[in-house]
């Protein structure tokens, strides 16, 4: 698909952080198709050797092509999307794969379960409000922090970087946007 | 859904454009045969043209009974008997066809057809489509519309497939035509929201705007909201797509919208409408007929906190009792796939191209289908999905099987074993369009003894060169037993390895073909001689990335001129054998061109695009296209 691997060899004897097989090296951005869909969830599945991309084969409109900007069949989910949430206060991070989740509910029941024992969205939750007052933001691809929910869910977990809990005041400026 | 609709199939779209009007056959070109020696001047009471009075009675008598005729290529012949005929003929031709935009000038063809109500034109050559015609090469609107401003002020119809359209130009067709009604856009570019805005507005007499697989491209300031604009009082609308818009609309106004307008049959929204709002916008309008869902899926923002019930959008399509069509399925939540069932039995059409599914949701849908005559669907479903569709769909005419994954090393999940079954189960098949990794000859052949009514073959093997996988030979018998056996044939896309073999079997058997596509495929210049030589109806030619050269394009010069087009790119053809072909044909235009970095003066060529054309080159050529 793309030389990942550096054509020089060394690439896999290069120590870095980060699951074997993908490589935070720029890639080549030299790509015959203007392809939509977001590379970095699918490194883990390219294993197969890099075959050079020959424009507009095979014959699919690019209208269709985009369609499905990284999105997958659930049963193909191996590799997982496994993003970083912090919370606001929260002395540490944690890591979930949005790839479980089969939609915006079930994301904030996980997220939920995960930071309860922070006790942020009991306490807002005992106080009267709907468990609002805090929000749940993430990073997408271009590093803009958007409120999670606003896109269809295989959109969301297509360009979404990490999660960020908000809680208080900056969170009731992003509400007021409802 | 016209995924790459070339007109030659009955496909949904053209099949709805008037019944009586712009039927599936074929004829190149505006009609006007290139031997014709006859001028264009068609103007009553012209001295030196008009006929005796006993010719002029003719004359009108001959055009009430022309007037009933409707299909083009009877009209071209019966403009053909003589001076009289051709004059009656061009006075009652309504609807003018134009399969090749460049063939013919916009004042010539207007020239000669003084009372056409509608127009269909088609611009790029269909490889545009995948990105292998660059960008700014041509087939703008603009010289039409202002053309017809002035000539057509009565015209009621446009359709337009791979052009160019401004939004000036649609602004000028909306405030120009006052008895318009239908626009159908297809794979067209250059316009936005602002230039559907002046359609809406001004057009009071839209009954159609379909936009199908448009390029809409909008700067993010510059956003319309476009649907607002349709004049406040009750519309004439019957049939609103806008599938490929891809900016959200403002969903209150499309509510209020569809809710004044009660002659609405056919609606297809974006994937931006979510399935609340798509919910209550059925509950509108329970006597559409086509529905294109959006999303259908719940989109938190629109849809608010509680998400909706399946129970709740199943009863809208059981209100919804004149369902025959449904696509959209954008990104669709398999949980509410199942309330569509009330509809099932009813679908004729069912296009879930978009709707990533698994054969275990698709198969309670599938297996309530029993009338269905269309089916689009993603590879996902694998070969089992499509065995559920063998087992009940008995009445399919069109099947497409798209791939989720459009690469070549991708893994489908379908193959040769899908289409065994649909052959077995789907004898009334006319039209496929299948995307698989794997296939074998034994699985094509099988297709076509028992597929007998097809008319349309089109597979294709992602993976380049790819033999039958069990035996490892080439794919040469497969597709040679499709022209041997489907004697309807008109149309076929051929892949996988293939030699020269197959090309022989094609001139061989392939009489009625009129469309041919070639990829990666034959051995040498033999091939395409084959094919030019023996396919006597071939009408369009695409070839690309296969080792023909100037011989083989030479020995199609006897034919080029009863072609539409034919394209070439990535071949062995040089500079020399395209300029001899431009010169012993003085009536068909060669461009050549390359990539815009390529170096035009090399002998090897790119990109060749041959085309007949009563008007020579044109005038708007890009300075990457060189025109021999």
């Amino acid at each position: 698909m793309e030389d990942v691997k550096g054509s020089d060899g060394l690439g896999d004897t290069e120590l870095r952080l980060g699951l074997p097989g993908t490589s935070t090296a720029t890639r080549s951005a030299k790509r015959a198709l203007p392809e939509g869909d977001e590379e970095s969830h699918d490194e883990l599945r390219r294993t197969s050797a890099a075959k050079a991309q020959v424009v507009g084969w095979p014959p699919i409109r690019s209208y269709r092509k985009n369609s499905f900007p990284g999105r997958k069949v659930e049963a193909e989910a191996a590799a997982g999307l496994y993003v970083k949430v912090s919370m606001d206060g929260a002395p540490y991070l944690r890591k979930i794969d949005l790839g479980v989740y089969k939609g915006y509910k079930e994301l904030r029941e996980g997220l939920d379960n995960m930071f309860k024992c922070f006790s942020l969205a009991e306490l807002s939750r005992r106080e009267g409000g709907s468990g609002s007052e805090y929000a749940i933001t993430y990073e997408d691809k271009d590093g803009d922090l958007m409120l999670v929910g606003d896109v269809p869910w295989e959109m969301f977990i297509s360009s979404c970087k990490r999660l960020r809990i908000m809680k208080g005041s900056e969170a009731r400026g992003l509400n007021s946007r409802h | 859904m016209t995924e790459d609709c070339d007109g030659e199939e009955k496909d949904e779209e053209t099949r709805r454009w008037s019944p009586g009007q712009g039927s599936s056959s074929r004829g190149g070109g505006s009609g006007a045969a290139a031997s014709s020696p006859l001028k264009t001047r068609c103007v009553r009471g012209r001295v030196d043209q008009a006929p005796p009075f006993s010719g002029q009675v003719l004359e009108n008598v001959l055009e009430n009974v022309l007037q009933f005729l409707a299909c083009r290529r009877d009209r071209n012949a019966a403009s053909l008997v003589c001076r009289s005929w051709y004059r009656a003929e061009a006075r009652t031709r309504l609807e003018l066809f134009i399969g090749n935009c460049y063939a013919v000038s916009p004042a010539r063809a207007l020239g000669r057809f003084r009372c056409a109500r509608a127009l269909v034109l088609k611009g790029r050559p269909r490889f545009a489509d995948f990105n292998l015609v660059p960008v700014g090469w041509g087939a703008r609107f603009s010289p039409w519309v202002a053309a017809m401003a002035a000539a057509y002020p009565w015209l009621e119809r446009v359709c337009l497939k791979r052009m160019t359209v401004s939004d000036a130009d649609l602004a000028l067709l909306a405030r120009s035509f006052s008895s318009f009604r239908d626009l159908t856009l297809i794979c067209c570019d250059g316009f936005g929201t602002p230039g559907l805005a002046a359609v809406a507005e001004l057009c009071r007499n839209l009954r159609v705007l379909d936009l199908i697989d448009n390029d809409v491209e909008d700067e993010d300031e510059e956003v319309v909201d476009w649907i607002s604009r349709f004049p406040e009082t009750a519309t004439r609308l019957e049939s609103l797509s806008f599938e490929c818009v891809n900016c959200p609309v403002n969903f209150a106004a499309l509510e209020a919208l569809v809710a004044r307008s009660p002659s609405l049959r056919r609606l297809r929204v974006n994937q931006h409408v979510s399935v609340g709002q798509l919910r209550c916008l059925m509950v509108r309008t329970p006597q559409l007929t086509h529905l294109g869902t959006g999303s259908f899926e719940t989109v938190p923002a629109a849809d608010g906190a509680a998400e909706l019930d399946v129970a709740e959008l199943e009863s809208s399509f059981v209100a919804s009792k004149s369902l025959v069509c449904l696509s959209g399925f954008r990104m669709v939540a398999p949980e509410y796939l199942p309330a569509i069932y009330p509809v099932c039995t009813g679908l004729v059409s069912l296009n879930l191209s978009y709707a990533v599914t698994t054969a275990e949701q698709l198969k309670p849908v599938v297996l309530q289908c029993h009338n269905l005559q269309t089916f689009w669907v993603l590879d996902t479903v694998g070969d089992e999905g499509l065995r559920a569709v063998a087992k009940t769909c008995k009445h399919l005419r069109e099947l497409r099987v798209f791939p989720f994954e459009a690469t070549e090393d991708s893994e489908s999940a379908v193959s040769d074993a899908g289409l065994m079954a649909i052959s077995e189960g789907c004898q009334k098949l006319r039209s496929i369009l299948y995307f698989c990794q794997r296939m074998t000859n034994a699985a094509v052949v099988t297709m076509s003894k028992n597929c007998q009514e097809l008319v349309v073959f089109r597979l294709c093997i992602m993976g380049r060169h790819r033999p039958d996988h069990i035996t490892g030979e080439p794919m040469d018998e497969g597709f040679g037993a499709i022209v041997m056996n489907c004697k309807k044939l008109t149309r076929l896309a051929v892949s996988g390895l293939l030699t020269d073999k197959v090309f022989e079997y094609i001139a061989k058997h392939g009489k009625l073909v009129r469309t041919l596509s070639v990829a990666f495929a034959g051995n040498s210049d033999l091939s395409l001689r084959y094919v030019l030589e023996g396919c006597h109806k071939l009408q369009k030619l695409e070839i690309r990335d296969s080792p023909f050269g100037d011989a083989g394009l030479l020995s199609g010069i006897h034919h080029y001129y009863n072609m539409r087009f034919l394209w070439m790119n990535s071949c062995k053809l040089s500079l020399r054998g395209c300029k001899e072909v431009a010169q012993r044909l003085p009536r068909l235009v060669v461009e050549v061109f390359g990539d815009h970095n390529k170096d035009l003066d090399s002998d090897a060529v790119e990109k060749l695009y041959l085309y007949r054309s009563l008007v020579g080159p044109r005038d708007d050529v890009p300075s990457f296209v060189k025109i021999l």
